[in-house]
């Protein structure tokens, strides 16, 4: 073996111990998005990989009072199968929150129960990937209360929570970080009221790190997993089983 | 780069024509005054056009494809940038060599620019071009990456004056727009000129970097 193709040999040895070690390392940070294969997988991965690591627990953007738009705007239709008519008929006493999966007591709250948990008040900004956006104040409680009123696994991978399947079939999931984080909320009031239907009342999953689309309007289910690829088309998100991407951090 | 250029510049359009209005400030929506639209028909039914049809959707393969295809131009960019700054090509070949920035030396060469006189062959590039791809290098396309992640949520929670120092997101993402336009027009005229210039030897001077011995 010459000296050069012995030099290369090792070059390229070295190369592909990193990258696997790089590869093993980011799996074991849960760096690797659910939507990690296929054509935009490196990119994907990349992004998500990156923005864990520089941003941190970082909050979003916050903003003062004034700032908040004058004409927020409700993406979407409202559903209008006769569950969620009645539902709202009756002021949505009987919606329920259910909370499951792996945690130690499994919960199902109602509006009320909610509202007399610790809440939080945020002044932020709503994205929609289209590319318009607005800034709202949102009110309630913290998700990671929730998680620790369930007595929820905190060693599990992803929190997947969505609207009622019968209405819309609109779930997504996100990572323990993003769960955990203080502004990661489950709403129940906007702009100084009730969250209106039109923004996904009575209770809507609000992540304010991310896009609008992974703010599921709604909600009545968490459920605390190990893995998403039972669920859907396994990419634990409608919107990434839709083509978009799983994580919308972008 | 070129193609991931374009990539970037076609599914851009795709990503733009789903909501195209745009704003200035940090918020901005069909209940909103937009500051212009472009006229074209969209590809969602929310945002009024006046066309009377929606385009298909192409967000989510555009998205994908726009944010793989940045990581291609900012990689490449960086590795250009940084051997440019080593190998001196900046210093000899891009920032404006002595005597050239004067009112007599500029008339000079915008005269021969307007005559279509063909440079020749192995002529180091004149002062038009020199600042020509000095603002397309330090400023347009660094103003593409700052205003492109001034739109990440995510990002910007970490480092917020990013968006901050542009005005807020719909500023941002308007900067984009217009900074995109000006990419899209040097690309065209800086095509049209390699090819008035000769393009097989062009090519080759820009890829292996050999000169036609002819």
């Amino acid at each position: 073996m010459s000296d050069q193709s012995r030099r290369k040999l090792i070059t390229t040895g070295v190369a592909v111990a990193a990258g696997a070690g790089v590869a093993a390392a980011a799996s074991q940070y849960g760096l690797i998005p659910p939507d990690s294969g296929g054509v935009y997988g490196p990119g994907e991965t990349l992004t998500y990989a990156a923005q864990r690591i520089l941003r941190g627990q970082s909050p979003a953007r916050e903003f003062p009072r004034e700032k908040i738009s004058k004409a927020p705007y409700a993406n979407g239709k409202p559903p209008a199968d006769k569950l969620f008519l009645s539902h709202q008929a009756n002021g949505f006493v009987d919606w329920r929150l259910s909370v499951d999966g792996m945690v130690s007591r499994p919960l199902s709250l109602s509006i009320e129960e909610l509202k007399k948990m610790p809440s939080r008040s945020q002044i932020t900004h709503l994205a929609c990937e289209e590319g318009w956006s607005y800034v709202a104040e949102w009110v309630g409680v913290p998700l990671a209360h929730v998680l620790e009123l369930a007595g929820a696994d905190l060693k599990a991978k992803y929190v997947v929570y969505s609207s009622p399947k019968i209405q819309r079939g609109r779930y997504d999931s996100m990572d323990m970080a993003e769960a955990l984080h203080h502004q990661t909320v489950v709403a129940h009031g906007m702009n100084g009221g009730e969250l209106p239907i039109g923004h996904g009342g009575p209770l809507r999953m609000r992540v304010p790190r991310h896009l609008g689309y992974k703010s599921i309007k709604y909600l009545a289910t968490i459920t605390m997993t190990d893995s998403v690829a039972g669920i859907g088309k396994g990419k634990g998100s409608s919107a990434a089983d839709a083509g978009y991407s799983w994580y919308a951090g972008i | 780069m070129t193609v991931a250029f374009l990539a970037m510049l076609v599914t851009g359009v795709e990503i733009v024509i789903s909501h195209p209005r745009f704003y200035w400030g940090e918020d901005g929506n069909v209940n909103m005054p937009a500051l212009f639209q472009l006229p074209t028909p969209a590809s969602r039914g929310s945002v009024p056009t006046g066309y009377g049809y929606v385009l298909p959707d192409q967000n989510g393969w555009s998205r994908y494809l726009h944010f793989q295809a940045g990581w291609v131009l900012v990689i490449t960019g960086l590795v250009y940038v940084l051997h440019g700054w080593r190998a001196g090509h900046f210093r000899r070949n891009l920032f404006p060599a002595e005597g050239e920035l004067s009112v007599g030396a500029l008339m000079d060469v915008l005269k021969k620019h307007l005559r279509f006189e063909r440079p020749a062959e192995g002529a180091p590039y004149n002062i038009l071009q020199r600042l020509t791809y000095l603002i397309v290098v330090f400023g347009l396309v660094p103003a593409m990456v700052w205003t492109g992640l001034a739109m990440s949520p995510s990002f910007t929670a970490g480092f917020p004056f990013v968006v901050d120092w542009v005005g807020g997101f719909e500023s941002a993402r308007t900067i984009h727009f217009f900074v995109t336009v000006a990419l899209a027009l040097f690309l065209v005229a800086h095509i049209a000129m390699i090819i008035h210039a000769g393009f097989k030897s062009r090519m080759r001077a820009m890829t292996v970097g050999v000169k036609e011995t002819v």
